[in-house]
């Protein structure tokens, strides 16, 4: 028995942010009550989402000012005053920007312990959150302790999202105004970068592309087989900070983690700072001229080559597969 | 404008870090250790900072006695002064600990800037920074890919899921910066010589006037991550591509 979990629920677009749910559908399958908090102009346009995937009360707020300010003061705010009326054993936040911006802020409000970079959450008497260290070769177990709540930062894509056919929940409004403190930082202008096909996350098939395909240039062919394939392309860190892609096409450690059914790296080495970020993908193939390439020791598939002239025949294969 | 610039020492990231399992803490014994990569960048946007505005800059750091190393290498890089908070009673601190010790140690002294890392190499707890915001009641810009100063006032393009935000700041404030905001410099031979006669206060829990800090949390179990099989390696001889092809329609994705 958990007791009481809470989970922070983002918002994006009048859209369940994805790791808001995998996460209420873990909470469910701890036996508790489940308790979702959300914090966002649009809140009435998810609250039955919530609901569906397990939340049998959603606090909501909804202030406007949310949308030109950054949430965590605001949302740290509300949080910590709620839960000195309400002890939650525990409040599950998903690694977000914002999801740690209030996570940090509220472990000081709360002077509560945090543990973050979660990857399973369990509650066995104890609450306790597994991390994995050392480039995911180790996993550790560290429970919370001292009977204050629990704060838990869980990475995206721990859990499969499933909705539980839970009824429309109470919704209780969250008042607590945005402080002048919180004003002090504005969002002016939130800039959306559109991409066609998937995003990496939901894609069957991410192909990504590392140091290996030697110019900014070669990405095209990545953009090529994607669009084959109905996938994404994904990167390694050396070529995002080389400013060859954004930041948003990283795959690992300090980027996503991605698990979809293949997982194709060109001439990515595979050291395990990106690794830990794919590693969970069903098939994974590797094209690299390194016969010793860390990355073959995790391919399914390994072909051991010039991603440059592979490429090139993939793309006509697979053109002439689809006729 | 004056600049904090949190850094940390941290165990070589090209070398495999490995857990004490007595104490349960990160091993530092026998491990090359180095300036936090991380860091560079947040000294480096600190420098721009500072001298664009006539400041400058303050690096400081919790940690052993041999984080030293780490705070002089920021003032080689230009840096006018380290702080180092050492005591026995900090190993293992949690991230609250030390963000509780790095706020005190940083009001110590008037600043208009706090910068640090979007997250440690080692720790990668990536909260510690909000936290430093909080305790000090200032906003936290965070996750900044692009940096500009204009008076009192910050604008950092923020990193979100979608894209980024535009986001205007007063100062004071923390901010914490992606890898890639900036190149970070190398120290020069003469900022390298520099450095050695740069002052650096060594302070103690004690001097921070911090009560005592029960960590909430505790280590259970640790163990080995269940480790993926290698499949088939195929050398290249022109069938390559067609090989993934046939994988891919075996796996019915094409
Ligand atoms: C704290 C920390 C966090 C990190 N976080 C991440 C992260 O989130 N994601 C991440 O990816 N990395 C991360 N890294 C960096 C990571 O350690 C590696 O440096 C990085 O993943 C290497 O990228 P790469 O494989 O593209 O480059 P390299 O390691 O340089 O590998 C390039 C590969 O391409 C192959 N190659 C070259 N030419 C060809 C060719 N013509 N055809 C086929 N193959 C070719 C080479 O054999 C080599 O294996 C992190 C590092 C640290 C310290
Ligand atoms: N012991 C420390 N000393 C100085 N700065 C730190 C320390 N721990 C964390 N920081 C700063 O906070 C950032 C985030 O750390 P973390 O939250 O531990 O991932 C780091 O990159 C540093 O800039």
């Amino acid at each position: 028995m958990a007791g009481k979990i809470w989970v922070l629920t983002e918002v994006l677009e009048g859209n369940v942010v994805p790791v808001g749910l995998e996460l209420l559908t873990k909470a469910r399958s701890m036996g508790g009550t489940v308790e979702a908090l959300v914090f966002s102009p649009e809140a009435d346009k998810v609250t039955a989402t919530l609901g569906e995937y397990g939340a049998t009360t959603v606090y909501a707020a909804s202030d406007p000012a949310y949308n030109e300010v950054l949430l965590g003061g605001p949302a740290a705010d509300a949080i910590a005053e709620l839960a000195a009326q309400q002890s939650p054993d525990v409040i599950l936040i998903g690694a977000t920007y914002t999801g740690r911006d209030i996570a940090g802020r509220l472990a000081v409000k709360l002077d509560a312990p945090i543990i973050a970079n979660g990857l399973d959450v369990s509650a066995n008497g104890d609450i306790s959150v597994q991390t994995a260290i050392f480039g995911a070769t180790q996993v550790v177990d560290t429970k919370f302790e001292g009977g204050k709540t629990g704060i838990a930062v869980i990475r995206a894509k721990s859990f499969a999202a499933e909705p539980g056919g839970g009824a429309a929940p109470t919704v209780v409004p969250i008042t607590t105004p945005v402080s002048d403190q919180h004003r002090k930082a504005r969002v002016k202008e939130r800039v959306v970068a559109k991409s066609e096909g998937p995003t990496l996350e939901d894609a069957p098939i991410v192909i990504s592309g590392g140091r290996g395909l030697q110019d900014p240039s070669n990405f095209d062919l990545l953009q090529q087989v994607a669009q084959l394939v109905g996938g994404a392309v994904g990167a390694s860190r050396a070529v995002v900070d080389a400013g060859w892609v954004p930041y948003a096409m990283q795959v690992g450690q300090t980027g996503k983690t991605v698990k979809p059914t293949v997982y194709i790296a060109c001439g990515i080495s595979g050291a395990m700072q990106h690794t830990v970020g794919m590693k969970g993908a069903k098939n994974i193939v590797a094209i690299n001229k390194d016969a010793e390439a860390p990355i073959f020791k995790l391919a399914d598939l390994g072909v051991v080559g010039d991603v440059l002239k592979i490429l090139p025949q993939l793309i006509e294969a697979l053109k002439a597969k689809k006729g | 404008m004056n600049v904090v610039v949190c850094v940390k020492q941290v165990p070589d990231p090209n070398s495999a870090g490995q857990l004490d399992p007595a104490t349960k803490t990160l091993r530092r014994e026998g491990v090359e250790v180095v300036l936090d990569p991380g860091d560079e960048y947040g000294i480096e946007a600190g420098l721009q900072l500072a001298d664009a505005s006539g400041g400058q800059v303050t690096v400081v750091s919790m940690g052993p006695d041999k984080a030293l190393d780490a705070i002089r290498k920021a003032l080689a890089m230009g840096a006018a002064k380290g702080v180092l908070i050492s005591d026995p009673s900090l190993a293992g601190s949690d991230a609250l600990t030390t963000a509780k010790v790095l706020a005190a140690a940083i009001k110590r002294e008037p600043f208009d800037l706090v910068i640090a890392a979007t997250e440690s190499t080692d720790g990668y707890t990536g909260t510690v920074p909000q936290m430093i915001a909080e305790l000090l009641g200032v906003p936290a810009v965070t996750f900044a890919k692009h940096i500009e100063a204009d008076g009192g006032t910050l604008k950092v393009n923020r990193q979100t899921e979608a894209g980024y935000d535009v986001v205007e700041a007063d100062l004071p404030a923390v901010l914490t910066v992606t890898a890639g905001v900036n190149e970070p410099r190398y120290p020069s031979l003469k900022g390298i010589m520099a450095a050695k006669s740069k002052p650096v206060d060594r302070l103690t829990v004690a001097d921070l006037g911090i009560g005592d800090v029960a960590p909430g949390q505790t280590i259970t179990n640790i163990q080995p991550a269940e480790e993926r099989k290698a499949g088939e390696v195929v050398e290249d001889d022109g069938t390559g591509a067609q090989r993934i092809v046939d994988y891919l329609a075996s796996l019915k994705v094409i």
